[in-house]
């Protein structure tokens, strides 16, 4: 199934929350959708027939300055097909619904855009960090982050 | 899961507390710096948290401070036993991104190195699961043949372990002469050793019946995880990108992509993943031996189409099945020379997550073996 299909998919059965659908040369194409309906999108992705994303590939933080967002890349191991999914959500408030219980993958992956970037998954039964320790402070991938000077007691930047 | 288990216990009147035992993180079953916090109930794991994170070196936001060239040597240092093909993905990325072609004869070359390399993978992870299974002499034979493998590897790259030898565009310096002939001769003694390996472990009944039944991943389970490569496959699931989307010159060759077909036990056990990774070596020197074909005596210019400039704009994921599975980079690329984000999917995290899943309600002597079995490398975990 190609991109537009899918969009076209989409968009009739969820109206206003798929924004827009880009396909620009140089980059995979990918549907942006509104943060609300993750879940039920995510969903229908994964149980209609002609669609079976059944796969997770990868799910990344992403920080565009203003903005915080959130990556997921899918694949459909039954029909070979992929597409790229992308949210945005402010960075005041940075929470965006978990899928956690849609791909169980997404699970660690979710800690991970947490721990990286101070996403907030709203759902999520464990939002711990995962990489950095359990008390760091701050999310390291966030392009404003500084460093702390010292964390209990040891040099950081050395 | 527990009632297929071959073994009863009856605990009878006896009470026994839960108990928290940590298993690493420098234990030497755990493969690295895992560190494991298992809820025990007697000898039964009812429960398994595993802390991951103490090789951390923020490999990601290094990539965001390195140019494109600079990045490749920080992936050799993901899954540290197969750098030859973590450097796959990336470089077929950057070639995408950039519109460079590359020739059959480079292409040739990347497939012989990353089927080496995945032979050299299966082969530690073969070995160190026998040594888990309490066998040490085939991790001797084993780790005596990887030894060629990365004789020849330090012969093209001047590195043992992290290679930096595949780059985007090209390779960092042509082959040497007798290399057909070496890759060759490698061929032969793998397979000579592996008929070994089945002998004294794969085929022991010892072995087979410590490793039956234990761990068993369902199918659906399996993809709902994101699991990929041999612990993916081991539960029946034909998915290999060599085959799904084929890269390099993969849809040359005739190979086939194994799965478990839990020969001994019930499909996806600790035992078909393990199966499946000494079928794959099989597989991995067969597509070896069609490859050398594609690779011309005459020398070439592997360097002539490295960019002097690397500074693409566009946005990718790029996959490549490794050892361990799918390894992809999802790059972001602003049109400057350093990519504006570089995130790393490694197999490794993915299977690692479902541990807690297949380990309960076995004992914690096969927890080992169900860890051994899904052939975990931390440094792609904690990147």
């Amino acid at each position: 199934m190609t991109i537009e299909n899918i969009f076209e998919r989409l968009k009739k059965e969820f109206g206003d929350a798929i924004l827009s659908e880009t396909v620009e040369q140089n980059f995979e194409p990918f549907i942006r959708i509104s943060p609300q309906n993750v879940v039920d999108i995510m969903l229908f992705l994964r149980d209609e027939e002609d669609l079976k994303f059944d796969y997770l590939a990868c799910l990344s933080g992403m920080d565009y300055k203003e903005t915080l967002g959130v990556v997921y890349h899918l694949y459909s191991i039954q029909h070979k097909h992929r597409v790229t999914i992308k949210i945005e959500v402010p960075k005041e408030d940075p929470k965006v619904p978990s899928i956690s219980k849609v791909w169980r993958t997404a699970d660690w992956h979710e800690r991970e855009a947490y721990d990286m970037f101070g996403l907030i998954f709203v759902g999520h039964e464990n939002l711990i960090r995962i990489l950095t320790p359990y008390d760091w402070e701050g999310h390291p991938l966030r392009k404003d982050y500084k460093q702390p000077e010292e964390y209990h007691g040891l040099k950081v930047p050395y | 899961m527990t009632e297929k288990r071959d073994i009863e216990i009856d605990f009878g009147q006896v009470h026994t507390e839960r108990m928290r035992l940590n298993v690493g993180p420098q234990h030497p079953s755990t493969h690295g710096v895992l560190r494991l916090e298992v809820e025990l109930e007697g000898e039964i794991v009812t429960d398994v948290v595993p802390h991951i994170g103490y090789l951390h070196r923020c490999f990601e936001k290094y990539c965001e401070n390195s140019t494109y060239v600079q990045v490749v040597p920080y992936i050799d240092r993901l899954d540290y036993i197969a750098s030859m093909s973590n450097e796959i993905p990336y470089a077929l990325g950057i070639e995408k991104l950039m519109g460079i072609q590359v020739s059959e004869r480079i292409q040739a070359i990347r497939t012989v190195l990353a089927e080496l390399n995945r032979i050299a993978s299966h082969q530690i992870a073969v070995a160190t699961f026998g040594m888990d299974a309490g066998a040490f002499t085939p991790f001797l034979y084993l780790f005596r043949d990887r030894e060629l493998i990365l004789d020849v590897f330090e012969r093209l790259s001047g590195g043992r372990l992290l290679y930096n030898y595949i780059r985007p565009g090209g390779l960092m310096r042509d082959i040497y002469p007798t290399f057909v002939s070496d890759v060759l001769a490698i061929v032969k003694q793998v397979r000579e050793t592996n008929k070994e390996v089945q002998n004294l472990l794969i085929d022991n009944k010892i072995f087979i019946e410590r490793t039956i039944n234990i761990g068993i991943l369902p199918a659906d389970v399996a993809i709902n995880f994101g699991c990929s490569g041999p612990t993916l496959r081991g539960s029946g699931v034909d998915y290999d990108l060599r085959r799904a989307e084929p890269y390099l010159l993969y849809d040359k060759f005739d190979f086939e992509v194994c799965v478990g077909k839990g020969l001994m036990g019930t499909l996806g056990d600790s035992y078909d993943r393990n199966i499946v990774r000494m079928w794959e070596m099989e597989e991995s020197c067969k597509i070896i031996e069609q490859a050398v074909k594609l690779i011309p005596d005459a020398s070439e210019d592997v360097r002539a189409s490295i960019p002097k400039k690397i500074a693409p704009k566009g946005e990718i994921y790029t996959k490549a099945e490794n050892p361990k599975g799918e390894l992809g980079f999802y790059i972001v690329a602003d049109g400057k020379n350093k990519p504006y984000r570089l995130k790393g999917r490694s197999p490794s995290f993915s299977n690692l997550s479902v541990l807690p899943y297949i380990s309960k309600g076995y004992m914690i002597a096969d927890l080992i073996i169900i860890l051994g079995s899904i052939d975990i490398v931390l440094g792609e975990i904690d990147r």
